[in-house]
């Protein structure tokens, strides 16, 4: 289901000195994969990435930066191959009757790089610290379905239990069919003894149980970089078939990507805008240009002035037809984002194009503007329509091309209003202050569609901006929870969507794509579902 | 001269307290939550970022976390980065890189731009000054995100000259192109500076002078002119070395350095105060040393001028 | 003397020099004179000078451009369709699209405006604060100086982000020409400060003013009439090249996000946005590029122009 745009251009031949090794090597991501026929190559791959923000703590960290590290220093009970797909990495078993009380069982043989075993320990008390208030972990909500979760006080979660040196038990609040999915997810990571002991230090040099380890104390380099070394103990399937990952920290995509035309870097995994229109033919082949799971919109706040009701239903979707999407995405965004056909991403199981209601996406200037008409014959709308967006993230091109789009196909006056920064927008967004729509994304955790759902249109949601609240809509997303499989559960969640079509409480635009590339050093470079490259098997010589 | 150079060192106390709170209170000013910026798009569990903001001192009044924050730096403790760094490994880790690069653009404008400035003031109206001025302006017109874009695109990515980006590999080979480019505005302010000045002393009296004495036209260009013509630039370049550290974020953004800028402006995105104060501090310092020395060497090229 | 420049040189210097002979003559003169002479000469030299001309007709085009942009196109700037995305230069649109499907022409007409007020405010701002500031720092020392100097020292370190993204949030629901001119502005006057500083202090012990304070002339008298004409040369030089970089500047602020509201058009904007097509289509950046460079070019002649007639040594020749 994955949609993947190969680009083959015979012009890319004209490039000059980039390609002139280009002819030798076939890049290999027509295999599958396990790796490269000719056995592991022992060159060290560097690729981009930025400084963590935190310290190397799973459950510290919700940002690629460190997100990518941990990936490839730890193995979690599960993991998910290149289609997003759960596959069982340290867990031998996750089996459950009701989907509220799972048992988990441990593979043998599996060590941490300090040569400690393993255990349900490891797991039941790395998740306790991250799920702690007083240590204040930033991804703790990921514990907070397990029983004994709190957000008042400290408390123990009595959910988990072991059983013995391989088996846990789980008991959630209330039933998730998805639960599984999630714990491939860096927060639910085992953490070895010694972590516990001194956290910060750990943080700077952890100890896990990946395909990688850290090449000694001081490996990460703040500002500049980390160096990977495969671990030779690894028993999952994730083996490293280079000689090593050397992940080098950008402030700027323009630098990494000046940097792999120049061959002085291997893989990168996001193309800067200015090369948005030119990478395809400067990388040849060797581009990468496919969906991620990455869903971009704006959302208008349910109870701003004339969007709520009947009159602002109408609104809202002669707004959504009065966007162009395909053209904004082909001129501002030179093909690397895919128009939106539902508020999810392709790259999950269970995505469909064709959900009840997706024709509001389609643009329609004509129908926009008859119901714009009719919303104005119950009360005129007066003013200026605003998108809100922070400058620091290159958002200014879509905003403004959303609402050009706008604006001349409505007839009314449209504009962007510019935050300075993401915490200054975030700012009035959580206040409440904010005077009209702005612009939201979300990026999956796990490839799963409640992730896109739950969290940000249920009833009193974390990050339910727009104050949206439909109890048909959060019934729905609960029958899903409760399902006995996860193929269940996405007919309910995909019946929630159709809801979301009727009441528009976020105007879906488009998903971002994974813009990316290796040089001709390399070769086997393919994406994960989460955008970032399945470095363990990209080959070096 | 001593007693001159005591005082003036002794007025970095309150000059380092004037900065330091002025710089606390605009970050302080800044838009937004931090804490709750940390959690991204998705933001923060309230009872998450209460306990966050007590860790950093946010949930104080402004003068307290400034006394707070000025009693640590009395121990050398200059606070923590919202990643638990200690902001003194960072200020270690990035001024040597950015004074590196500095000083190495300041070496550039400084002997370029008074070179060719000192030949333009000379043949003043000619095709050298006329080609000179041209180039200044170019460089000034440009935007320094353009220059550096074009620069290292040509001279990096198509020729292979020189080496695209800096990160971790820090030599005066990495540095060189990002020096330059860093360094471009100021050589067109010395080229013009020095231009202007030379053309002016040229026709001073004590030049006529010099050389009705019958001096070489080399020497009363070397000594007379060109010490005298010097007072202006000097006082630029002293100057322009803090504003060159502090005002590489966007070189550095470009060349991938990991120096001040590029911290500083990071810090600034996301209002951690401990951070940029001691950063913005420190470049405080260096500009009132850079001045001081300034102030000496005009003691030099100018015997008029004394201190007491 | 084998050079040829130096001996004619040599020669004029020569005549000149028997135009004012005893130094305390010239004082004598300066001292009657209304300080309108000063401009009075200053003019006479600057008809005479062909750059003055040429820079000010060019500048007389650009403040026209910039007051009256309607005369020049009858293209909205600010309506773009996105079919017209980076479409060739046709009839009524002689430079083309950009990427949002904006007229480049009328973009480049209408955004004069912004960015000359930018320049041409931001360095009157600069210049008053930083030339008073500088020049009794410079002329008094002491207790004035120090506390002037190091008050310099504290403004040169803010960092322009900082400062820009502090005064930008407070005026975030109108943010103006204004807003941006006092962000520059914040950022800009410890420069001229110190220029002038430097200036003012290698000219106070020179012999003419010693001999004017010795005629009797009143501090602040012998500072505004003979310290500063003669401190004037590196503070026009330096005021009118801050011109340009102010208004390049006011593009940088909108590289890093924290310029102008997109609903003022201007150059430093559009130079900023055509950057992400620096790789693909290098002609957008070029039309505001180049009105820019263009007036950049024009006000620095005519501080060139300006500063030698002022200079009364340079005038001689």
């Amino acid at each position: 289901m994955k949609i993947r745009r190969i680009a083959g251009f015979a012009a890319s031949l004209t490039v000059g000195a980039l390609v002139l090794t280009a002819c030798s090597s076939t890049p290999g991501d027509t295999e599958t994969t396990q790796g490269s026929a000719g056995g592991p190559s022992t060159g060290i791959v560097t690729a981009n990435s930025s400084e963590p923000q935190n310290p190397l703590i799973p459950t510290n960290t919700n940002e690629t930066g460190g997100g990518k590290i941990l990936d490839l220093i730890f193995a979690g009970l599960v993991n998910y191959d290149a289609q997003g797909n759960p596959q069982n990495e340290v867990a031998e078993s996750i089996e459950s009757e009701d989907s509220q009380n799972y048992t988990i069982t441990l593979k043998d043989g599996w060590t941490f790089t300090d040569g400690t075993d393993v255990t349900a320990s490891s797991f039941v008390d790395a998740w306790n610290y991250g799920a702690l208030l007083s240590n204040d972990q930033l991804s703790s909500y990921f514990f907070e379905d397990i029983e004994g979760f709190s957000w008042d006080e400290d408390s123990e979660l009595t959910g988990l239990e072991v059983v013995d040196d391989k088996t846990f038990t789980v008991a959630l609040k209330q039933p998730a069919a998805d639960f599984p999915l999630r714990l491939g997810y860096s927060a639910y990571f085992p953490l070895p003894e010694v972590a516990f002991e001194d956290i910060e230090a750990f943080g700077e040099n952890p100890i896990g149980n990946g395909p990688y380890m850290l090449d000694g104390e001081g490996a990460w380099q703040h500002n500049i970089g980390i160096d990977l070394v495969p671990n030779p103990d690894y028993q999952g399937d994730r083996t490293a078939q280079n000689g090593g990952v050397s992940l080098k920290f950008y402030e700027t995509q323009d630098a990494a990507y000046n940097d792999l035309l120049a061959d002085q870097l291997d893989v990168l995994d996001a193309v800067p805008d200015s090369a948005f229109g030119t990478f395809e033919d400067e990388l040849g082949d060797r581009a990468v240009n496919q969906p991620a799971a990455i869903f971009q919109s704006f959302t208008i706040p349910m109870t701003l002035e004339r969007f709520s009701g009947e009159e602002g239903t109408l609104r809202r979707q002669a707004i959504s037809m009065a966007i162009n999407r395909q053209e904004i995405t082909d001129a501002i965004f030179q093909g690397t984002r895919t128009p939106a056909k539902d508020f999810t991403s392709p790259v999950i199981a269970g995505w469909s194009e064709d959900v009840s209601g997706s024709e509001v996406l389609a643009y329609n200037p004509d129908e926009a503007k008859r119901l714009w008409a009719e919303a104005d014959a119950m009360a005129p709308f007066t003013g200026t329509f605003t998108i809100g967006y922070n400058t620091d993230g290159g958002h200014q091109a879509w905003v403004d091309a959303v609402t050009n789009s706008i604006k001349n196909t409505l007839g009314i006056q449209a504009e962007g209003k510019p935050y300075p920064t993401f915490q200054a927008l975030r700012d009035d967004v959580t206040n409440r202050t904010i005077t009209g729509a702005f612009r939201t994304g979300w990026q999956a955790d796990y490839p799963g569609l409640y992730n896109f759902l739950g969290p940000l249109y249920g009833t009193n949601a974390g990050s339910n901006d727009g104050d949206y609240s439909n109890p048909e809509f959060d019934d729905l997303i609960k029958q899903g929870s409760a399902a006995q499989s996860i193929e269940e559960a996405n007919t309910f969640y995909q019946q929630a969507q159709e809801v979301l079509f009727q009441d528009l409480p976020a105007i879906p635009l488009w998903y971002s794509n994974v813009t990316g590339g290796s040089a001709t050093t390399v070769d086997n470079v393919e994406f994960g579902w989460n955008s970032v490259p399945l470095y363990y098997q990209v080959t070096k010589s | 001269m001593a007693w001159y150079v005591g005082r003036r060192l002794l007025q970095m106390v309150p000059v380092f307290l004037g900065a330091t709170l002025l710089i606390y209170a605009m970050v302080f000013a800044l838009p937004g939550d931090p804490i709750q910026a940390l959690g991204g798009d998705r933001g923060l569990n309230e009872a998450v970022a209460a306990q966050l903001r007590a860790e950093y001192n946010l949930d104080k009044p402004f003068f307290v976390q400034y006394l707070l924050y000025l009693k640590g730096i009395l121990t050398l403790d200059f606070g923590t980065t919202f990643s638990g760094r200690e902001v003194i490994d960072v200020m270690g880790e990035v001024f040597p890189v950015t004074f590196q690069l500095s000083i190495m653009a300041l070496t550039f404008e400084a002997v370029l731009g008074i070179t060719v400035g000192l030949i333009a003031g000379l043949r003043k109206g000619k095709l050298f000054d006329a080609t000179a001025l041209l180039v200044s302006l170019v460089v000034i017109a440009v935007p320094i995100f353009v220059i550096g874009f074009v620069l290292q695109f040509v001279v990096g990515v198509k020729l292979q000259w020189l080496p695209v980006t800096v990160g971790g590999d820090v030599t005066f080979r990495t540095l060189l192109m990002p020096a330059i480019v860093l360094g471009a505005v100021s050589f067109a302010y010395v080229l013009r500076l020095t231009r202007t000045s030379v053309a002016e002393n040229l026709t001073a009296d004590f030049v006529r002078t010099a050389t009705a004495k019958g001096l070489s036209r080399s020497r009363v260009v070397n000594v007379h002119v060109l010490r005298n013509s010097l007072i202006p630039v000097v006082t630029y370049l002293g100057a322009d070395l803090g504003a060159l550290m502090a005002g590489a974020i966007v070189t550095e953004g470009i060349f991938n350095i990991p120096g001040v800028g590029n911290t500083l402006y990071r810090a600034i995105q996301q209002g951690q105060a401990p951070t940029v104060v001691s950063l913005v501090t420190v470049l405080v310092v260096v500009y009132i040393v850079a001045n001081l020395f300034v102030d000496m060497l005009y003691a030099l090229l100018d015997p008029r001028i004394r201190y007491a | 003397m084998p050079d040829a420049v130096s001996t004619r040189k040599h020669q004029e210097h020569f005549f000149a020099a028997l135009d004012d002979t005893p130094l305390a003559a010239v004082d004598t003169v300066d001292e009657e004179a209304a300080p309108a002479s000063l401009w009075a000469d200053a003019w006479r030299s600057l008809r005479r000078r062909p750059l003055f001309w040429i820079s000010a007709a060019l500048i007389l085009l650009v403040v026209t451009v910039a007051a009256f942009p309607s005369l020049f196109t009858s293209v909205e700037p600010r309506f773009c369709e996105l079919r017209n995305s980076l479409g060739e230069p046709s009839a009524g649109h002689p430079f083309g699209f950009d990427r949002q499907g904006c007229d480049i022409y009328a973009r480049t007409v209408y955004g004069a405006r912004a960015s000359v007020a930018v320049g041409v405010l931001t360095t009157l701002a600069v210049v008053l604060i930083g030339a008073v500031v500088g020049a009794i720092a410079g002329f008094y020392g002491g207790w004035f100086d120090s506390v002037l100097s190091r008050i310099t020292d504290i403004f040169f370190a803010i960092p322009l982000v900082l400062a820009a993204i502090v005064v930008m949030q407070m005026f975030r629901d109108n943010k103006t020409i204004t807003t941006v001119v006092l962000v520059l502005g914040v950022f800009g006057w410890p420069q001229i400060a110190r220029i002038t500083r430097g200036a003012v202090m290698s000219v106070k012990n020179a012999d003419f003013i010693t001999a004017a304070k010795a005629l009797g002339a009143s501090r602040v008298m012998t500072l505004i009439r003979h310290v500063m004409p003669n401190a004037a040369a590196p503070i026009i030089v330096t005021a009118t090249v801050s011109l340009g970089i102010f208004i390049v500047a006011e593009a940088t602020l909108s590289f890093l996000g924290i310029g102008l509201p997109p609903q003022i058009t201007s150059w430093g904007a559009d130079i900023a946005k055509a950057q992400v097509s620096l790789r693909s289509q290098p002609s957008i950046l070029f039309y505001p590029a180049g009105a820019l460079a263009l007036t950049v070019l024009s006000f620095i002649m005519m501080g060139d122009a300006v500063r030698d007639a002022l200079d009364p040594k340079a005038r001689k020749r």
